[in-house]
């Protein structure tokens, strides 16, 4: 369960806050999206629970199945089990993609006290989903997301969060920069990896995703906090009159 | 990237002190007096009774050297040396000439172990090592002992000391000797030609591949000592050898001077490939102390359709000034550089080469990676050249800088020369940084600071550590690693 308090967030203090004291729970198990216009604070609000340093949190707590997330370095975080699916997956020169996985995948293993996995036993975890999701096997030697289309990095982030078998899966704007068929793939995987367990955090401009990650809950935010919770009705309702309602509202 | 878990723990374990080979070894020493002088020309050349023509030489070189001045063109600031303040012979005392392993004096041989290189055969040939490596260590002035001698022998291959070369192959140290750098060549070289001391031998008949590696191990140990070792290798006809250099030095507060020359002959058809990690001393956190490192490396591709290859990986000297060069003399010849330069703290390394095109269809290719961290500078300065006469010469060029931090800084000095029209010569570089956000994508996956700087750099050397033999590959990985602790977080 992913619990967020009161959470207030700057780039540093006496700036503009980012984040003014926003609430949110997600339960076990929960897909939550997060919708809201530009410049609302929902990556910030996915990179302050991945512990990015650009932010300064000011005020308030984030729980992962009640640890505090604030207190742990980033690594630390992803050993817990937050795992943060790009907006914009970075290059990573010379590194293939294979071998970036198993370092992943060993020093999340390593950071929980648990053995390394074989070679072969990851081989076979890394074939089976990759096929899954279209990924061919040569691109898994090239070096990580250099040269890759945007669909082809969306689902590669998609292919380390189904190894890395996260608690939470944040998904930062997945969407953005996907035809209608890559849009599905990744759909497919990660509806694939929902589970009793597994909560997911879905940050998104458009209602089209949620089509096919059909959500349980939908919060709306706006000025850097929730305004609005609904069920997946709410995402209609948005697509349908859009955000201005509650801006108009916001600056009443 | 198997490597990584094993650099990353052997980071975590070292202490604030990253220099794993800074301990020292007492030894009773034979030294001569302090300074530079002909007397102590003629003490080294007694010393290893060589022979008058050897005299001869060294002296001529030491009264060039007189007149000549220290380059300045080098983006590296020391302060004056004294030459008159170093040592330039010392010798352990305990058996001069050893003739088995059993005769080199045991804290020698607990050195070389505590550095992991292997000099006893049985133990190699029992399966300590995987593959056979034969090695000449060299220790301050002296080559301790050479491994696999008999072995080599019979393939035809000499590989000893070149003082023993100067002994018993005098007709070919005479004729190659100094005929790759010349006496006058520069500074360092021809301070090196009067009083260099020891450093190995190599020669490959004609059509002979190597059955083995081979491997010299250099290491200073005594205070205040000079190192001025001289390599000769020398390929004949069809023949190949892969070659490997180590080198390290104890932790010392004062500076320490190493002036190679390094010379290599391939004849036609022949092949020769010349590897290094350089690990000297590189002076502790606040810049103190370290190795001055100046060093002439060139091959010659004296004959048609030869290959000159030099791969470096330069971790350590508080100063790194070294141009592994080729001569393409020969038609058809070819000449590689493949180098990885790792400066952190206060080193500097002006370092890169000169592929010198002299023959027709001579094709040259360097891929040079700089990685700067710390208070570091690191300058690329390399020269390609084509002569008249030198028809459809090619050269690839690629110089890529990775800096890490905001103190440090790369540098990129190409120089190109083209007096014939056909030749086409191509220049690439790079310069770029480990960014914040790529550091925070790898720490997001579960990579610590130094795990995800370990894994971008291996990232961004790869090109060049698979140029490296296996055993070395991995060696040099661990070796990036370490060199760059402290530099992230």
């Amino acid at each position: 369960m992913l619990e967020i308090r009161n959470l207030h967030v700057a780039i540093e203090e006496g700036t503009k806050k980012l984040l003014n004291g926003l609430n949110l729970t997600i339960r076990d198990g929960e897909v939550a999206a997060i919708m809201g216009p530009n410049g609302s604070g929902k990556s910030t609000l996915s990179y302050v629970i991945a512990g990015k340093e650009d932010y300064k949190v000011l005020d308030g707590e984030i729980l992962l199945d009640g640890k505090n997330l604030l207190e742990m370095e980033p690594d630390e975080r992803a050993a817990a089990g937050v795992f943060l699916a790009f907006q914009y997956p970075l290059e990573i020169p010379g590194v293939a993609t294979m071998t970036f996985l198993k370092a992943a995948l060993n020093a999340q293993r390593k950071g929980r006290g648990e053995d390394e996995l074989t070679t072969p036993d990851f081989m076979r975890r890394v074939k089976a989903g990759a096929e899954k999701l279209g990924i061919p096997q040569d691109m898994l030697k090239r070096g990580l997301n250099v040269g890759f289309s945007g669909g082809e990095k969306k689902r590669t982030e998609i292919l380390q969060m189904a190894l890395l078998k996260p608690s939470i899966g944040i998904l930062d704007e997945t969407d953005s920069g996907l035809d209608i068929d890559a849009l599905k793939i990744v759909s497919e995987g990660v509806n694939a990896l929902r589970s009793a367990k597994r909560s997911f955090l879905v940050i998104t401009h458009y209602q089209r995703l949620l089509n096919y990650i059909v959500p349980d809950t939908v919060h709306i935010m706006l000025k850097g906090k929730i305004v609005r919770t609904g069920g997946k009705e709410l995402a209609l309702e948005l697509e349908a009159n859009g955000y201005s309602d509650y801006v108009t509202n916001a600056a009443a | 990237m198997v490597a990584v878990k094993e650099t990353v723990e052997q980071v975590k374990q070292l202490d604030v002190d990253q220099y794993r080979y800074g301990f020292t070894t007492d030894l009773e020493v034979d030294k001569a007096p302090k300074g530079l002088n002909e007397e102590i020309v003629r003490f080294i050349s007694a010393k290893k009774s060589e022979p008058q023509w050897m005299l001869d030489w060294r002296l001529d070189a030491y009264r060039r050297w007189k007149t000549m001045d220290e380059p300045q063109w080098a983006r590296v600031l020391y302060p004056k040396i004294d030459f008159n303040d170093s040592y330039y012979y010392a010798a352990p005392k305990k058996n001069a000439a050893p003739k088995t392993l059993d005769d080199v004096d045991p804290a020698i041989l607990d050195t070389y172990k505590k550095l992991g290189i292997p000099l006893r055969e049985q133990e190699i040939l029992a399966g300590v090592q995987m593959s056979k490596v034969a090695v000449d260590a060299v220790f301050d002035s002296v080559s301790v002992v050479t491994t696999f001698k008999e072995e080599l022998k019979k393939a035809g291959v000499i590989f000893c000391s070149i003082s023993e070369a100067i002994k018993d192959h005098p007709d070919l140290v005479k004729k190659y000797l100094g005929s790759v750098v010349p006496v006058t060549d520069n500074y360092y070289a021809t301070l090196n030609c009067a009083v260099f001391t020891d450093g190995s031998f190599v020669y490959i008949p004609e059509g002979v591949r190597c059955p083995m590696e081979l491997s010299t191990y250099f290491r200073i140990n005594e205070k205040n000592t000079g190192q001025f070792e001289r390599t000769l290798i020398l390929a004949e006809k069809g023949s190949y050898v892969s070659y490997l250099e180590g080198c390290t030095a104890p932790q010392r507060d004062e500076n320490q001077l190493h002036a190679a020359v390094v010379e290599l002959v391939a004849l036609d058809d022949a092949e020769i490939k010349y590897s290094t990690v350089q690990n000297w001393y590189p002076g502790d956190a606040e810049g103190k102390g370290g190795i001055y490192n100046f060093v002439t490396k060139r091959g010659d591709c004296r004959g048609a359709n030869s290959k000159i290859s030099w791969t470096q990986v330069e971790t350590g000297s508080a100063i790194t000034w070294k141009y592994p060069s080729c001569i393409l003399r020969g038609d058809n010849s070819r000449g590689e550089f493949y180098s990885i330069a790792v400066s952190n703290g206060y080193q500097q390394v002006d370092s890169g080469t000169k592929m010198i095109h002299l023959g027709k269809n001579t094709t040259s290719r360097i891929i040079s990676k700089g990685i700067s961290a710390g208070k570091s500078q690191n300058t690329y300065r390399g020269q390609v050249s084509a002569h008249r006469k030198a028809t459809n010469a090619r050269n690839f060029t690629n110089c890529d800088s990775l800096l890490i931090g905001e103190t440090c800084g790369a540098h990129t000095v190409p120089y190109l020369e083209s007096k014939n029209a056909s030749a086409v010569f191509e220049h690439e570089a790079t310069t770029s940084k480990i960014s914040e956000d790529q550091l925070f994508y790898c720490r997001q996956r579960g990579l610590s600071a130094e795990e995800a700087t370990a894994l971008i750099v291996n990232g961004f050397v790869k090109d060049v550590l698979q140029q490296l033999p296996m055993e070395f590959a991995v060696e040099a990985q661990k070796l990036i690693s370490i060199s760059l602790e402290g530099s992230v977080g």
